[in-house]
């Protein structure tokens, strides 16, 4: 789960964390009032969206005085923001956060993940600080400094320390950016986060240490023991599909193509998707209903696909382990039953009375193409989404 | 022969009183699993299916001499079952409960390590559908009927996956030493390359097919193996080539985050140490047919 940076801020902020003075709004006046609350002579003015690059975006504007900052904030309210995380649909911009400038001697990266390799928290930092990690990596990468930590006794001083040295931190300011570290471990830890970055971190030229952007993401399945970090979730910020799949409980990734598949598990789902681009079409989405399949589950799927503009075919393939097919084919029919697709669809089912469960489909006088195996259903979804399209341009020339 | 499971194992479900474990008890019952035992705190001196129910799994271990658990308990809960199992003696768990924390399965590995290498439990999954020896015993949730007896070794993340090379497979007439799942969470026990190493030395087992998916570096590291110590081809599939960057693919492991954790970097990285590459997720049975065919 991803927050809002004015979110992470104020959780960082409790762990220790130094942050600029800001303050949220959710109109243009209100962001006018946030820059004489916080005071000073010089505002920043930033996008609240769940995507990195905002600045490239022009997500991200300084401002002098506060009938600067009103304006800003105006230009940015309800704005769609694309930047090269977002794809083309982009994020659009509901809450603005206003902070007093500070003046930056230098700019640090510091970000904290969940390394696979060591299966433990690992601590990055660049002394190349503004740029993104990939990009450091890529241009910069022996300033990159890692730290592993030992889960059992959690971060130590000197690891802190040892980063800060590395980063050619001045001795008077080492404290403050070991401080800074382990603030974002405990955080890290505490909250059952999988990602906390701050980037940058900069020493202002008085010499204090500060955390001028930061991000956080949450592991999904901790969130039952973190009601405050579920509170942040901000739906605006996804795919609507996404949500309603979520609040749902099936697991959907919308995509660009037109092909919507409905599949049960994840690894034959992402399989299913290949098999799609590799006969030559392109998957709508990604959808797990999980390895149960039941009628329900199949009926909300159905819905779920439809939902999708883009959607010209469907996709059925299900490999009925513990379930059987033929209760799986009466779950198709009542969810066609209840929401008539007008698109070809291709039904493919497998395992346990695979037979009943085909007998079923063909007898139901539905319009349903069947494929026995996985390359079948897949050449049969692609011929009869091409068919269909001549089909409707034929259409669309007649008339 | 087959590697981690066989007919005489003592099993132990560990949540075997919830819906979930009752289920999947009674399947691998009819399966001809030796299910010794199951545990559930507050419930002990019950019985399911016929099977004791313990309250800690040191009593149950000590009653039973139960040697390898079966894990179905619910999320927020697992981590601390499998550390039990662990402490308890088990030399080996597979734990089927998709959601766990990531951090609890930090701390699960974490604690794990205190005990000597001889003594360690061995951990499969979580978020996996177990362990099947076709013919000898059932440790899991898979169907078991698309599985024929033979020689091939899978070893895979995805269930449904994992049961689809295996009917293709079975179409061809093809069957299986074991089938091992290792799930789809970005911290698990036993690797792609533990699982290798098992079917390397087992006598029984003629090739291998890894299945895999876009995410961590696990496909890399087996790949390292495949290249210095095996001797059996190895068939591999990689789900996710039309996966993009950066979106979690249902699992909560199933996500390009870093170089290298694409299904098609990780496909070249396999066809380099000499796998051989299924071209699709169709083709898996095909291609271990030919493969095997070739090195016989």
């Amino acid at each position: 789960m991803d927050i809002h940076e004015y979110q992470a801020k104020e959780i960082l902020s409790g762990f220790g964390v130094p942050v600029p003075r800001g303050g949220l709004a959710y109109s243009p006046e209100q962001a006018a009032y946030r820059a004489r609350e916080i005071g000073g002579s010089q505002w920043v003015v930033k996008a609240q969206v769940h995507t990195g690059g905002r600045g490239k975006a022009g997500g991200v504007k300084f401002c002098n005085d506060d009938h600067e900052v009103h304006d800003a904030a105006s230009e940015l309210f309800g704005k769609r923001l694309v930047t090269h995380q977002t794809g083309p649909e982009g994020k659009v911009v509901y809450r603005v956060f206003v902070e007093g400038t500070v003046p930056i001697e230098r700019e640090l990266y510091l970000g904290l993940v969940l390394d696979r390799k060591t299966e433990r928290i690992m601590v990055v930092a660049s002394a190349a600080g503004g740029m993104e990690i990939e990009e450091i990596a890529e241009t910069e990468p022996d300033t990159i400094i890692r730290s592993v930590i030992e889960p059992a006794v959690g971060i130590q001083a000197f690891q802190a320390r040892e980063i800060a040295f590395g980063l050619g931190i001045e001795p008077a300011q080492v404290q403050q950016v070991a401080e800074t570290i382990i603030g974002c471990y405990r955080a890290f830890r505490d909250l059952d986060a999988t990602m906390v970055e701050i980037n940058p971190l900069v020493i202002t030229s008085e010499g204090s240490v500060m955390a001028l952007d930061a991000k956080m993401n949450f592991d999904d399945n901790a969130m039952f023991r973190r009601p405050n970090i579920s509170e942040l979730r901000d739906k605006s910020q996804e795919d609507p599909r996404e949500s309603q799949a979520a609040d749902r409980g099936l697991s959907y990734v919308g995509l660009d193509g037109n092909i919507g598949c409905i599949v049960n598990g994840a690894g034959l789902a992402m399989a299913t998707m290949d098999m799609i681009k590799q006969s030559g079409g392109e998957p709508a989405n990604f959808l797990d209903i999980g390895g149960g399949a039941t009628p329900e589950r199949v009926a909300k799927a159905f819905r779920l696909v439809m939902s999708d503009k883009n959607v010209e075919a469907i996709l059925v393939n299900i490999f009925a382990g513990i379930n059987r097919c033929d209760w799986v084919a009466e779950g198709v029919i009542k969810a066609l039953e209840e929401n008539p697709v007008n698109v070809p669809l291709v039904v493919r089912l497998a395992g346990t009375n695979v037979e009943e469960g085909r007998k079923i489909l063909a007898q139901s006088g539905l319009p349903i193409i069947r494929a026995a195996t996985l390359s079948e259903a897949a050449e049969r979804i692609v011929a009869a989404w091409q068919n269909d399209l001549k089909h409707n341009v034929k259409l669309v020339n007649a008339t | 022969m087959s590697i981690l499971v066989d007919r005489t194992t003592p099993v132990m479900v560990q949540g075997i009183t919830g819906k979930i474990g009752n289920f999947h008890t009674a399947e691998m019952l009819k399966y001809g699993t030796n299910i010794v035992c199951g545990v559930t705190p507050g419930k002990g001196g019950s019985t399911v299916h016929g099977v004791p129910v313990f309250d800690t799994v040191k009593e149950a271990t000590a009653k039973t001499g139960a040697e390898t658990s079966v894990m179905f308990v619910p999320p927020p809960f697992a981590a601390d079952s499998i550390m039990e199992a662990a402490d308890g003696g088990l030399k080996l768990c597979v734990a089927i409960t998709d959601g766990i924390p990531a951090q609890d399965m930090i701390r699960v590995k974490r604690y794990m390590r205190r005990y000597r290498e001889a003594n360690r439990m061995r951990l499969i999954g979580p978020n996996c559908a177990g362990i099947i020896s076709p013919g000898k015993a059932l440790i899991g949730i898979m169907p078991d009927h698309i599985y024929k007896t033979g020689s091939v070794g899978i070893v895979g993340r995805s269930g449904t996956l994992g049961y689809e090379a295996a009917s293709q497979m079975s179409d061809l007439g093809i069957g299986v030493s074991t089938s091992v799942g290792i799930g789809g969470d970005p911290v698990n026990g036993s690797s792609f390359r533990d699982i290798l190493e098992l079917f390397e030395q087992d006598p029984e087992t003629s090739a291998v097919v890894m299945i895999g998916e876009i995410g961590g570096p696990q496909e890399a590291e087996a790949a390292e193996f495949v290249r210095d110590h095996m001797t059996k081809p190895v068939i591999a599939y990689v789900a996710g080539l039309s996966a993009p960057k950066g979106r979690r693919m249902g699992h909560a492991g199933a996500i390009i985050s870093a170089f290298g954790e694409s299904a098609s970097e990780k496909v070249e990285i396999l066809r380099e140490v000499g796998a051989v590459i299924a071209p699709t997720p169709a083709a898996i049975g095909e291609t271990v047919r030919d493969a095997v065919a070739t090195a016989a």
